[in-house]
């Protein structure tokens, strides 16, 4: 069978044309494709490492923002509180001062009043004693005035003594 | 994977089924007139010219130069042979050379020396005369170098783009043949050869299959095409690189294998060590067989198809032809890959079990 026999002519010319296809191939075409595939393929795996290292990082960054803000309110929750507490004792504390000193001028005014009462009063029992007296005086005067007076008198004190 | 399994074993025995109808056709056609066995053997034979169209002397041809070795090199045109003397009939047939190529005969395509009579002797249906070193450029030849200028042209173009751009994202023929180039690389070279051993194979690989791909697809043209990678000495040499790279590249786990299969008893030896060296020849052995014998089968059904108008003499029968025929064609584009893919994909196992490291 001719079709099952390997003819050594074409055995011989496959084998040339194929020996310098595969050399030139391997050489000038192998060579550049495949190492600008595996160079591009590099490219886009260490691209999209750093696409996902970039996203970590991103999602860090915002976690650190975050924690941030929340340290930011939490801090300034506690100003608010501290300056609340401030103001509250501030107030209570001026309120207390304020009643303290009121008190203590109320005390005061009334010392100076029971004073004054105290003074008055007794100016008053003076000059009551000094108007008595004049008014006794005036009166003693009158009835002293004549001898008639005087002797009715002495005769109404002699009555009392001798009643007595 | 699985898939291109499943197409292989389903063409199988597809190509079985048309070939058994075939040589049926054969025997009821061997009264008539048109003979398609021998129409069938010239179209996937070799021939030392380039047939296009017509029939013997009023044909148009190319030509292809006959080189022969015979007391020192003699190289003249093959027209020498198609435009001699016809001698002798039917499978006796031969052609008488004349100018150059005096003292020579063409029989079957097959060149011989003239005894002393100037004529050929025949012994049943092959000249006993003595053949001269033929190293022609035959069809098969020229296509060969067809195929060879196509992938030069093809592949430093694409290599020229990578060279001129850089590593960027490829256009026009590089962005159609790199997703090729990087299939054979990781589902061919890197899924069978172990250990990330591959990248050293990658070239040879790509090689075979491009060549073999696109010498199939070539060899579906019709007139213009030849039966390349159908042609057994072909699809040998390939098998021999083939069985080459992998005998050269065996390791010491390799060899052991072989010679001292790991889990077998002495005793046994004797009979192991043929069985395993045949078996690095019947490896390299299989892919040629199936290389040649689909892309023929596949040529000789077409022919076969086409030929059911002739036999009956009437284009009526086109109806019925021409469909099949297509409908075969186009399969056979996918056979073209199919078979390149296979060729590439078992060499690329049978090198994978070379360099595979001792896995205990």
């Amino acid at each position: 069978m001719d079709i099952v026999t390997p003819a050594y002519g074409l055995v011989f010319w496959t084998g040339i044309v194929f020996v310098i296809l595969l050399f030139l191939l391997a050489k000038f075409a192998w060579k550049p494709i495949l190492s600008a595939v595996n160079t591009r393929e590099a490219k886009i795996t260490d691209a999209l490492e750093m696409a996902e290292k970039t996203k970590a990082e991103m999602k860090a960054l915002q976690a650190q923002n975050e924690d941030l803000i929340k340290e930011a309110r939490a801090e300034r929750d506690a100003m608010m509180k501290d300056a609340k507490e401030t103001t509250t004792r501030m107030i209570e504390e001026a309120k207390n001062g304020a009643k303290v000193e009121a008190e203590k001028v109320l005390a005061s005014a009334r010392e100076t009043i029971n004073s004054e009462k105290a003074a008055a009063i007794s100016e008053l029992k003076t000059q009551v004693a000094i108007f008595s007296i004049e008014i006794a005086e005036k009166v003693v005067r009158g009835e002293l005035a004549s001898d008639e007076k005087q002797k009715v008198l002495a005769e109404k004190l002699a009555e009392d003594i001798n009643m007595n | 994977m699985k898939r291109f399994l499943t197409c292989l074993v389903a063409l199988l025995i597809g190509s079985t089924v048309f070939a058994n109808a075939e040589a049926h056709a054969e025997d009821g056609s061997k009264k008539e007139k048109f003979n398609v066995s021998d129409m069938i053997m010239h179209h996937i034979g070799d021939a030392h010219e380039w047939h296009l169209w017509g029939e013997g002397h009023e044909g148009t041809s190319v030509y292809l130069p006959v080189i022969l070795i015979d007391g020192g090199l003699k190289v003249f045109s093959s027209s020498h042979f198609y435009h001699g003397e016809v001698k002798g009939h039917g499978k006796h047939t031969y052609l008488v050379g004349e100018g150059p190529a005096a003292g020579y005969a063409m029989s079957h395509e097959k060149i011989y020396k003239l005894n002393g009579h100037g004529e050929l002797h025949f012994e049943g249906d092959h000249a006993e005369n003595i053949k001269p070193w033929d190293f022609s450029i035959t069809k098969n030849v020229a296509a060969l170098f067809i195929s060879f200028l196509l992938i030069i042209l093809i592949m430093f173009s694409v290599a020229k783009f990578y060279k001129k751009n850089g590593a960027v994202a490829p256009k026009g023929i590089a962005k159609f043949v790199e997703p090729i180039i990087v299939f054979v690389r990781d589902d061919v070279a890197k899924s069978n050869i172990p250990d990330g051993k591959h990248g050293k194979y990658v070239p040879y690989l790509l090689t075979i299959f491009f060549f073999i791909w696109i010498s199939n697809l070539l060899g579906l043209i019709p007139v213009l095409g030849a039966n390349l990678t159908g042609n057994i000495a072909v699809t040998f040499f390939l098998a021999i690189c083939t069985l080459l790279v992998t005998v050269l590249s065996g390791n010491k786990n390799y060899w052991g294998h072989i010679f001292a299969t790991p889990g077998v008893p002495k005793a046994l030896l004797p009979i192991m060590i043929p069985i395993e060296i045949v078996g690095i020849f019947t490896k390299p052995f299989a892919l040629m067989i199936r290389l040649f014998a689909n892309i023929t089968a596949g040529h000789i059904i077409i022919l076969a198809l086409v030929s059911i108008i002739f036999l009956n003499q009437s284009a009526a029968w086109g109806a019925l032809s021409v469909p099949m025929a297509l409908f075969i064609s186009v399969l056979e584009l996918l056979v073209a890959f199919l078979q390149a893919y296979l060729f590439a994909m078992l060499s690329a196992l049978f090198i994978g079990a070379a360099v595979e490291e001792a896995h205990h």
